[in-house]
């Protein structure tokens, strides 16, 4: 199995766990992954409010230059993930956005043909190699550590059918082959207020602490992770979110950054040094000995 | 009426032996009424043999059980403490029968609907139970073996209305072989839907699939049709219904009249002057004239009101001269009353439209633009006055269109109900009147009412369509401009309720949808027919869910529009229903009536005359020989009028003795 | 207390605005719109809309033009499409609030200062110029014209990310950075030749 990767721009920046952990997994599960050759920015979700066209053809550039290349993409991002379906499927729906896409795709030499498959790693793990490949690998469970998966808006909304877009299971059933016990959690896939805290910071603050009372509430040690927005929302806020009476503390991992440990990474190679709440202690606590 | 086996009437002689069953109607009644101790109390009544409870016993086992006892314990006398006799008195009587018993010789006490429904203090509940019991158990002892009558039906139906319920009844009926008379009061059948030009939700054309039936109505061997006729009197019981019939003249002699219409070609009044009934007044018709180009029958009529022979006697009469040898034309026609007896009937009679003058915040009457739902119905249709185009009492062509919903329906202050089809209708005419004037058309309604099979599809592809739909019951229609762009134009004021702010929309048009109402004469007619009506004036089924199309009295059924709103697919559905139902009782060619007539004890009768008047059925006649009064048993309906109006008290009911009623009076008061 | 007149004439509507918005790309459906609510009960951000998206959708479709851009919704709405999965008239929701935003900021229907368009604006030079975003840097964009002040607070979590490795200095950008140049010209360019 090989595959183009598009990191796209989070994952260079304060998603750098993500990738790192990421590569990890694939590479313990021998998938080759290629990055995509000189990609560039989706245009993501903030792209479009101002010039849909002009994001479509940002995404067909890098859609065309996979097709060229004769490889489906691995899109880790949601924001990624969703703007890339997305603008298969508008190219595909409305002849005028084929038309301005394509004619931007030639004017640099390329074109598309609606021949790339956009894939996320929870599809590819899932249904490629598949749990009882994976729960063969695992070096160390995660034995006692309850985990509340956390999928966000993007993922499985709304174009996705690897999964049930009311009720994504994919995550869930990935960690509990590596071990970990997945908790009741029924904001799964409530916005986190992506880029909200940044412009409207008392109403993505609020978002944000919804998700992370309601993981404590019902007694998860980690919150796992599909989408490096997430990640940071709801890692970077915690000391706001709570307050004196009830603090919050929570760990926010990549759900990569658990499988990898559990298939035998080291700490360090998969970024947990990177995060701002420690993850460490508690695996000391749950004596999971990882490498 | 068939004999009673002298065995049967010796076992009733006999002591009573009598069987008590309580029911526990699962937890509806045993969850209030303490069971155990009714059982126990009704063993130590005097005569009673058994007293048993079961979970259900109605269920076959619990049948099985009384069946058994009656053969075990040699009872004669039963008592079953249940529900209502509506629901299983029939399912009891078998019991005995089948065991041998006389049906009659059992009594019915209802702790269900009586007691454990209506108490909640279970000690109450079933002391209450204890004193019916006791009152049933007086009561039985007296039961008399009584036997039910047969009367015979006659296969004939008559069908009260020509509208498409009436038509669908009587082609039903006809086609299966029998007799119809179809009654209808105007000069043609057809009814409301006549007048549409598409019906929905399909929008076929409603001539297109109503004028076959009505022609087939019109040439049927079977069907008597007469039109411009009344029923005026109703007498008989199920089977045997002696019905007259008025009809009212038309002047021309409908045997003779080949609908030519040369006649009204060649009147005196050149141009047309009265307004045209069919067409609610939007056009002009002749004094002698068709109602529409498709009436069935295809014969004129002469309207006495306007015809300038009948109100001078001086016209040069160019209609007689056009008929010429077909001599048609008669002024001298005379009502005739018909006689006519029938077995069944079926009455159809419909609806009529709310009339929006009672809302006068809606302008009708006021604003020449504001038209009912009816009108605008003729206005659109291809053959009405306009030929389709819709042209405004002002003669123009209107940009922007209001239809309102619930006009004299949903209100307090005019009519409570839903008119059922107003919603549907009202997106019938946005498409149509978009489609005709390209207007800008807006809905206003309270809730959009859409339940039926490709109903809600419609209302989707109206929305498509690009109508507007304002959610909010409009307050008020005026011609009062608050702004430039009102100028000349009504104005419609209503909170639009999804956008949470009042609107003044503007509009050329405004249509009124007006709900249905009962026929203004529903309460003669019912009166007439001998049924009931809902406090609405709707005729009233016998039952709402499982006996939609019967009603209290046996062999009258009701179809369509009369019974409640509804559609013309619901219409034709209970039109079938109704010649099913009269079709069951022609086929069983017998009913069987309950033998709770009155007798007379001849000896103790005065001669005093008091109860023949008093009888709605003129069931009692006077023998001049023997100077008594006597009681004609198939007639009798067993109401007891003249039992309680008797002076010398020589009338007794079956099954409704004074002795057993002054029995069962005790029994309840005997816990004193 | 300040009374405004709330009745709205038909002259307040923009029958124009009502024809772009169903048959701008997403708005295809709009005119289906049950009003049932199920958007407004399933959005997240909806416990902060002056209008909910139900209401966006009547208001839309009707043509009140004024109300819907001035709306903070359009603002507020996150794109999770939480609405759009749920709609059961299968109405491209997220994709109006898109199509409503744009409409906004061409039409400068929006408050001074305002970050999302600046933030969206920012995005997009940052794209033009290096093909790909530096999120500390846009960031720091962002607040510069949006509110200095919060930069200031945010230091410390700034900070903290520089020590973890996620935040840098350094510039991301691709290799053939002429090509996006020609991409965006060459949509530009077709834009006007289509009218889109
Ligand atoms: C504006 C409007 C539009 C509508 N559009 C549609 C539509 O598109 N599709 C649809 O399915 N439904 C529609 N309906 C409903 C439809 O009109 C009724 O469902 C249907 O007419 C009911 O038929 P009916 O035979 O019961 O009653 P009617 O049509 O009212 O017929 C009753 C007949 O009985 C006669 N009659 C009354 N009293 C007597 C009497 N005492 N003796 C003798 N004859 C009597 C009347 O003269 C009449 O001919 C509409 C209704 C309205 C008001
Ligand atoms: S289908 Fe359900 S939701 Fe729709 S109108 Fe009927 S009852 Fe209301
Ligand atoms: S969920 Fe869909 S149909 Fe319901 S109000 Fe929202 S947009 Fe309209």
């Amino acid at each position: 199995m090989k595959y183009a990767y598009y990191p796209g721009c989070s994952l260079r920046g304060t998603g750098r766990a993500y990738e790192e952990s990421l590569l990890a997994v694939f590479q313990a599960l021998e998938i080759d992954l290629q990055e995509l050759e000189d990609w560039n920015c989706c245009g993501a979700t903030t792209y479009m409010s101002v010039d849909e066209l002009t994001s479509y053809a940002l995404a067909a550039r890098n859609l065309a230059l996979a097709e060229r290349d004769h490889m489906n993409v691995v899109a880790p991002c949601a924001a990624c993930y969703l703007v890339l379906n997305k603008t298969q499927r508008y190219m595909h729906d409305y002849p005028d956005i084929k038309l301005v896409v394509s004619r931007a795709l030639a004017a640099i030499g390329l074109h598309y043909d609606d021949h790339v498959q956009v894939r996320h790693p929870l599809d590819i793990l899932l249904h490629e190699v598949g749990l009882k490949a994976i729960a063969a690998k695992v070096k160390t469970p995660l034995k006692g550590l309850q985990v509340a998966p956390y999928y966000g808006c993007q993922i499985v909304r709304p174009y996705a059918t690897f999964d049930d877009q009311r009720n994504p299971t994919s995550m869930d059933r990935l960690l509990e082959a590596c071990g970990a016990k997945i908790v009741h959690y029924p904001l799964k896939t409530r916005c986190c207020g992506g880029s909200q805290k940044g412009t409207l910071p008392e109403i993505g603050l609020e978002l944000i602490r919804h998700l992370l009372t309601e993981a404590q509430n019902n007694g998860a040690d980690v919150i796992a992770t599909v989408c490096p927005l997430c990640q940071f929302n709801l890692e970077c806020f915690q000391k706001e979110a709570g307050n004196h009476n009830h603090p919050i503390s929570m760990p926010v991992l990549y759900f990569t950054q658990l499988m990898a440990l559990a298939l035998g990474a080291s700490g360090e190679a998969i970024g947990l040094q990177r995060s701002l709440i420690p993850i460490e202690p508690l695996l000391a606590r749950k004596e999971i000995a990882y490498a | 009426m068939p004999e009673i086996p002298s065995s049967a009437i010796e076992s009733s002689r006999e002591r009573p032996r009598i069987g008590v069953y309580v029911c526990h109607c699962g937890t509806n009644i045993a969850g209030i009424v303490d069971v155990r101790a009714i059982v126990e109390f009704a063993a130590k009544l005097p005569g009673v043999v058994v007293s048993r409870d079961y979970k259900y016993m109605c269920s076959d086992p619990g049948q099985a059980l009384i069946q058994q006892d009656i053969a075990e314990h040699h009872l004669n006398r039963v008592i079953v403490a249940s529900c209502s006799p509506l629901l299983h008195e029939a399912t009891f009587r078998r019991v005995l029968s089948r065991a041998g018993l006389n049906a009659f010789l059992l009594q019915m006490v209802n702790i269900r609907e009586h007691v454990s429904w209506v108490h909640l203090n279970q000690r109450e509940a079933t002391e209450k139970t204890k004193d019916l019991v006791r009152a049933a158990v007086r009561r039985v002892s007296l039961h008399k073996p009584l036997q039910k009558r047969r009367v015979s039906i006659n296969p004939h139906v008559l069908v009260v209305g020509g509208g498409i319920a009436g038509i669908h009844a009587a082609l039903t009926l006809a086609e299966a072989g029998k007799q119809v008379y179809l009654v209808e009061r105007e000069p043609t059948i057809g009814g409301h839907m006549a007048k549409f030009d598409k019906t929905f939700p399909t929008l076929d054309c409603a001539a297109c699939i109503l004028t076959p039936k009505m022609t087939a109505v019109g040439s049927h061997p079977r069907i008597h049709l007469w039109t411009y006729s009344e029923v005026v009197r109703v007498e008989g019981y199920v089977g045997n219904y002696k019905v007259k019939v008025r009809r009212k003249p038309r002047y021309v002699i409908e045997d003779l009249c080949l609908g030519c219409q040369e006649c009204v070609t060649a009147c005196v009044y050149k141009e047309a002057k009265n307004p045209d009934e069919f067409n609610l007044g939007l056009s002009k018709r002749k004094p002698v004239y068709l109602p529409f180009p498709q009436a069935v029958p295809q014969k004129v009529v002469i309207d006495p009101q306007t015809c300038i022979q009948f109100k001078s006697g001086k016209c040069k009469k160019t209609c007689v001269e056009a008929c010429g040898d077909r001599k048609a034309i008669d002024f001298t026609q005379k009502e005739t009353i018909e006689d006519i007896e029938v077995g069944t009937i079926i009455l159809a009679t419909g609806f009529k439209t709310f009339d929006p003058v009672r809302n006068p915040y809606y302008g009708y009457g006021r604003y020449a633009n504001v038209y009912t739902s009816l009108e605008v119905e003729r206005l659109i249709n291809a053959s009405g006055p306009t030929a389709g185009e819709i042209v405004l009492r002002d003669g123009g062509q209107p940009k922007a269109v209001g239809i309102i919903h619930c006009v004299g329906s949903r209100d307090a202050n005019t009519n409570r109900w839903c008119s059922k089809v107003c919603c549907m209708y009202s997106l019938k005419l946005a498409h149509l009147i978009k489609e005709r004037t390209g207007a800008e058309v807006y809905n206003f309604y309270i809730d959009m009412r859409t339940p039926g099979k490709g109903y809600e599809e419609f209302y989707d592809r109206l929305l498509d369509e690009g109508v507007h739909f304002v959610r909010g019951r409009v307050a008020e229609v005026s011609d009062w401009a608050t702004h430039p762009s009102e100028k000349g134009r009504l104005v419609i004021r209503v909170e639009d309720t999804l956008a949470a702010f009042v609107r003044r929309i503007p509009v050329d048009m405004v249509v009124l949808s007006v709900g249905m109402e009962p026929q203004p004469d529903a309460q003669d007619v019912r009166r007439l027919f001998n049924i009931s009506c809902s406090t609405e004036g709707w005729f009233l089924e016998r039952h709402p869910k499982l006996a939609p199309v019967s009603t209290f009295t046996e062999g009258v059924y009701i179809a369509g529009a009369c019974q409640g709103p509804k559609d013309i697919p619901d219409s034709v559905a209970q039109a079938g229903a109704a010649a099913a139902e009269a079709m069951a009782l022609i086929d069983a060619q017998f009913v069987e009536l309950e033998p709770y007539t009155a007798f007379i004890s001849e000896d103790q009768c005065s001669g005093c005359k008091t109860c023949i008047p008093l009888c709605p059925y003129q069931a009692i006649s006077y023998m001049e020989e023997k100077k008594k009064a006597a009681i004609n048993e198939v007639l009798c309906k067993g109401c007891g009028t003249c039992v309680a109006g008797c002076p010398s008290g020589s009338i007794q009911q079956n099954f409704f003795e004074d002795e057993e009623i002054f029995e069962e009076i005790e029994g309840v008061l005997a816990y004193a | 207390m300040e009374l405004k007149r709330t009745v709205k004439f038909e002259a307040d509507r923009d029958p124009e605005f009502a024809r772009w918005i169903s048959h701008t790309v997403g708005g295809e459906r709009i005119r289906h719109c049950l009003q049932c609510g199920l958007c407004s009960g399933s959005c997240p951000l909806s416990l902060y809309m002056d209008y909910t998206p139900r209401r966006l959708m009547h208001l839309s479709r009707e043509g009140f033009k004024e109300e819907v851009l001035s709306s903070s919704s359009i603002w507020l709405c996150t794109a999770c499409y939480a609405c759009m999965v749920e709609c059961p008239k299968k109405i491209n929701i997220t994709h109006l609030m898109y199509a409503l935003k744009q409409r906004a900021i061409e039409e400068r229907f929006y408050p001074k200062r305002f970050p999302i368009p600046v933030m969206a604006q920012q995005f997009s030079r940052m794209v033009r110029g290096s093909g790909r975003i530096t999120e500390s840097w846009l960031i720091v964009r962002v607040f510069l014209r949006t509110a200095i002040w919060r930069l200031l607070g945010m230091s410390g979590l700034g900070l903290r990310l520089f020590r973890a490795g996620r935040m840098t200095l350094k510039p991301e950008k691709i290799e053939r950075r002429a090509e996006i140049i020609s991409m965006l010209d060459s949509v530009a360019a077709t834009r006007k030749e289509l009218a889109l």
